[in-house]
């Protein structure tokens, strides 16, 4: 439901984005998910008395790729502190974060809207952090702690509230995953809680100057949630306002299945996080080299990499946006293309179709990674090869392709185990079309008399009888030849 | 600096814990005995120290990204007042932190 267009909102999001690392932040334990309950802790994450905390590298170079790739600068020195407030998921009684001197600030990041209309919105800062770990509250008295995750990277990505719409806020969110997964510091994944989101909210009538008093909406999984969250709470308060009242400051939880954000108890809020200096950890220092170092690591990103789709692939936009949208999609594509044989703009827009379509289906259909496809870019840059040399026909292709998913086969062994060669052999297709043309005289007559759609019917015939692997182009020419005689 | 009786009711609640009127009180004196003998160093002039969070002068204290062993479920179980299964089981918790 659009809101009150009297009113404009304005919207800042905070993203946490689990880092891939191998080890936790602090500690060497595995940060592996889905391992049994309480099997990757050690006295550092549990929380014991007397131990020590040790920053794990990793964390930082990734936190600085992130930073460098959202335009932020980087503080030569910085620090942690321990954010204090009493959970069962969090053993210590506070969490290592970053407060007064985060690594990273003041950065943008950039995007295109569906209408073609560019964004920057601000980055406000970004830092390390350890997540907490996962509680289970289905049960009917207690509450069961698994503190596997306790411990694991985080960087909390805070943007300016620069958004104005859900949709915005939804595209901001897609371009920060796509960061982080192109970056390859993050997997991305928001069901599994990789990657997640809050928003500050707030309403102001149009030409406002003055922010309205926001509200923090949280437990939104996913970038469909994100959107109706957050139009859900936009006129939510345009209603309260409107009705008189005013906007209280406090937390929104979504709950999908109703689709609503309810007020958190405000009882169980007590946001006094007492921040003080952590004393276990020394700062870290990242000086020029470092950056350089880092700077030099960063990847193409998707916009270049489309562009460069565009300039040099002769490719469509459109395919260029969808095979750039994800960097496992756009490494398979370009090890097609370098697996064709003849490289033009007919055989890289054929790797381009069957990535977007028959490879993007199966992966979405059977949910697998790409990296898992028995069709390999190697057997797919192969098939496209015999295509093109006519040994099959796009058509014939589909049935190879099927049995590459299915057999975990080279096409060459497909094509030949179920003898799907294409006929291409002149004097076999002229008599069947000979056939074909002697048993319909009446059909041969009404296309004579101009009627062209019967060509058609013709073209079938001759496919069926040939069971589809006659050379599609070859029985045209024929049959033209033939009727127009 | 001094605290007030409500100071020390609201640090309680954020340690989720509950005092009787008289220990709120007896509570108050304490730290507030505690402050006043911390603020004999606002007699200093530290204008010109910068804040001091680390004694050490060292930076960058890194380890690698390796996994070590950590503790066995049971190790990390073994002092729990109480467990299901392979949990930590505590009084159940509402609403979000």
């Amino acid at each position: 439901m659009p809101w009150n267009p009297a009113y404009e909102p304005v919207i800042g999001l905070e993203v946490h984005a689990q880092l891939k690392t191998v080890s936790k932040a602090f500690c060497g334990c595995s940060t592996r998910f889905g391992d049994n309950p309480n099997s990757n802790v050690c006295p550092v994450c549990l929380g014991m008395p007397g131990v020590l905390p040790v920053l794990n590298r990793q964390v930082v170079e990734f936190t600085l790729l992130m930073g460098l790739a959202t335009h932020c600068s980087i503080r030569p020195r910085s620090s942690f502190a321990r954010k204090n407030y009493f959970y069962p998921d969090l053993p210590k009684g506070y969490q290592i974060s970053q407060f007064d001197e985060p690594i990273c600030s003041k950065g943008w990041v950039e995007f295109e809207m569906h209408d073609g209309t560019r964004r920057r919105v601000g980055i406000t800062r970004i830092h390390m952090e350890e997540d907490a770990g996962k509680s289970i509250h289905d049960l009917d008295i207690d509450s069961l702690v698994d503190l596997n995750r306790c411990g694991v990277p985080l960087i909390e990505i805070v943007s300016e509230p620069d958004l104005r719409t859900p949709a915005e806020a939804s595209r901001y969110l897609q371009t920060i995953r796509q960061i982080v997964t192109y970056l390859g510091i993050c997997d991305g994944n928001m069901e599994e809680g990789s990657l997640r989101c809050d928003a500050n909210v707030s309403v102001r009538k149009v030409g406002a100057e003055e922010f309205g008093t926001k509200t923090e909406v949280k437990n939104m999984n996913s970038f469909r949630f994100v959107e109706r969250a957050i139009e859900f709470e936009i006129n939510r308060q345009i209603e309260v306002l409107e009705s008189g009242g005013r906007v209280v400051q406090e937390t929104m939880l979504w709950d999908s299945a109703q689709g609503v954000a309810l007020p958190m108890r405000s009882k169980e809020e007590a946001h006094d996080y007492r921040y003080f200096p952590e004393p276990d950890l020394v700062p870290v220092v990242v000086d020029e080299p470092w950056i350089a170092g880092a700077r030099s690591s960063l990847p193409e990103f998707p916009e270049v990499r489309r562009d460069r789709y565009v300039a040099s692939f002769r490719l469509p936009k459109y395919d260029a946006d969808i095979l750039t949208a994800e960097k496992p999609l756009a490494d398979y594509f370009e090890l097609v293309v370098s697996g064709l044989s003849k490289q033009n703009d007919e055989t890289v827009k054929l790797a381009s179709n069957w990535t977007m379509t028959e490879v993007l289906r199966v992966v979405n259909e059977k949910r697998v990674a790409l990296s898992e496809l028995p069709v390999t870019p190697k057997r797919l840059a192969s098939m496209i090869n015999l295509i093109v040399n006519g040994t099959i026909s796009g058509k014939i292709a589909k049935e190879v392709f099927e049995e590459m998913m299915a057999a975990n086969e080279d096409p060459e062994v497909v094509v030949k185990r179920k003898g799907l060669v294409q006929i291409s052999d002149t004097v076999a297709i002229e008599l069947t079309i000979d056939e074909i043309l002697a048993a319909n005289p009446a059909e041969v007559e009404k296309y004579r008399a101009g009627k062209q759609q019967v060509f058609g019917f013709f073209v079938g015939e001759v496919m069926k009888r040939m069971k589809g692997k006659a050379n599609p182009k070859m029985v045209n020419e024929v049959l033209k030849k033939k009727l127009e005689r | 600096m001094s605290v007030t009786l409500k100071d020390v009711e609201h640090i309680a609640t954020l340690a989720r814990l509950s005092f009787s009127d008289e220990e709120k009180r007896q509570f108050t004196d304490q730290l507030n005995t505690i402050l006043s003998y911390i603020d004999q160093l606002n007699t200093l002039d530290t204008s010109s120290v910068a804040p001091l969070a680390q004694v050490i002068d060292t930076e960058n204290v890194l380890r690698n990204d390796v996994v070590v062993p950590g503790l066995p479920t049971e190790r990390a179980l073994a002092n729990a007042p109480a467990r299901t299964e392979e949990f930590f089981k505590v009084p159940k918790v509402i609403g979000e932190k």
